[in-house]
């Protein structure tokens, strides 16, 4: 199973982004082969609009069946959803720690969006 | 004549300038309309009293998924400037809050999987104002597409009209630039403070890039710094009103009055901005 960090940086030991719509990369981590990759979502982090719902989309698109990331606005929500994507929100500082949460069973998966559009 | 009266800073006058220059307009016998594009706060209503006998709805075209013919090739998706498309298991997903109805997704997509419908932003209301012919547009609350509610109210002016005069929102971003693009000339409204100052010069590029004629009505211009004055001298831009800083006219305006009817005083002040403006156009038309 595939599941998406936001994050700003390149490896493991890279902050966790707060931001979903807008995180500069997606990190990729494959449970089963504990490896990753890297993603560059960097047309959305300068989009004039539309940014949660294009890279809800990109994160779909990946595989992905979970994402863990800081805050998610409600359209990206709606499109995270319909697509079966789960939500997870965290505020571990980096994904390796996100990544600990979540093998622990401390994450849990958000039920709504917790943050407005444009919240940052 | 198209006259546009903008300002870069609100809370200038713009319509203080608009209606009392459309009214003293009207008393001197010209048939003027006056086309309230301040669609996010129409307010020349208040002042100008007008008798609505004509009201539409404004809609934007906005694309709908016909799911039977759609493939999910993406196509509509890359050609959105907007980002108001996605494909989600094989079907495009429309978000209609962020289309600005330009119609290229529906011209790409090679299935015909996409038509269009109009999705109501704002209305248009006009009516006779004492005289005075007046058209307004309001954009729908949480709606954003004030341009096309703008647009309307054009379209619904009356053609051939001697003297129109636009209330223009205040700012230099886009409900600005197309409430002012068809403008003959531009009356900049400011205040002599270093916040109308900065905006004034804003407002002054914004139109020195579009290339329209335009001239300055300083509000309050005995309260305030002298900044205004020297800007406007230094860069050679015409200062066609100092409207005086009396309570008198604040009071007026916090009722809802017009202020040439509450204190008739000030009407020689608009009697010769609208000859200015008047002769400003025609020398601008023999240039």
């Amino acid at each position: 199973m595939k599941i998406v960090f936001t994050t700003s940086g390149t490896d493991l030991d890279a902050p966790l982004d707060r931001r979903f719509g807008r995180a500069p990369r997606f990190l990729v981590y494959d449970l089963e082969g504990q490896t990753f990759e890297v993603v560059e979502n960097r047309q959305n982090l300068n989009a004039a609009q539309g940014a949660g719902i294009q890279s809800a989309e990109a994160v779909a698109r990946l595989g992905a069946k979970a994402v863990v990331t800081g805050h998610c606005g409600p359209k990206a929500f709606r499109v995270l959803s319909a697509a079966g994507v789960a939500i997870l929100t965290s505020d571990a500082p980096t994904v390796a720690a996100a990544l600990d949460q979540y093998r622990s069973g401390a994450l849990t998966e958000a039920r709504a969006a917790d943050v407005e559009g444009h919240w940052a | 004549m198209i006259l546009a009266v903008a300002s870069g800073k609100g809370g200038t006058g713009k319509t203080t300038m608009a209606a009392n220059l459309a009214w003293t307009a009207a008393a001197e016998g010209m048939a003027v309309q006056f086309l309230d594009c301040d669609v996010e706060e129409p307010n020349g209503h208040i002042f100008l009293k007008p008798v609505f006998d004509s009201r539409r709805s404004v809609t934007v075209p906005t694309p709908e998924v016909v799911e039977e013919n759609c493939d999910g090739c993406r196509i509509c998706v890359g050609v959105c400037e907007f980002n108001a498309l996605i494909v989600l298991g094989e079907r495009a997903l429309v978000f209609p809050e962020l289309c600005h109805g330009c119609g290229a997704c529906v011209t790409a997509c090679p299935r015909n999987a996409l038509v269009e419908r109009g999705r109501p932003v704002g209305k248009v209301e006009s009516g006779d104002a004492g005289g005075v012919f007046f058209v307004q547009g309001i954009l729908d609350i949480g709606q954003v597409l004030a341009t096309a509610v703008i647009h309307a109210v054009k379209e619904a002016a009356r053609k051939e009209m001697p003297l129109t005069i636009i209330d223009c929102p205040p700012g230099t971003s886009c409900p600005v630039i197309e409430s002012v693009r068809h403008a003959d000339f531009v009356l900049l409204v400011t205040e002599p403070t270093p916040f109308g100052l900065h905006d004034l010069k804003l407002a002054v590029a914004m139109l020195r890039a579009l290339g329209k004629p335009f001239a300055v009505a300083v509000n309050r211009h005995d309260a305030g710094d002298e900044g205004v004055a020297l800007y406007c001298r230094e860069e050679a831009i015409e200062t066609m009103l100092n409207l005086p800083d009396d309570r008198r006219i604040a009071e007026a305006y916090s009722r809802g009055e017009l202020l040439l009817e509450t204190l008739p005083r000030y009407r020689p002040f608009f009697s010769r901005l609208l000859v200015k403006l008047l002769s400003a156009r025609q020398k601008e038309a023999a240039r």
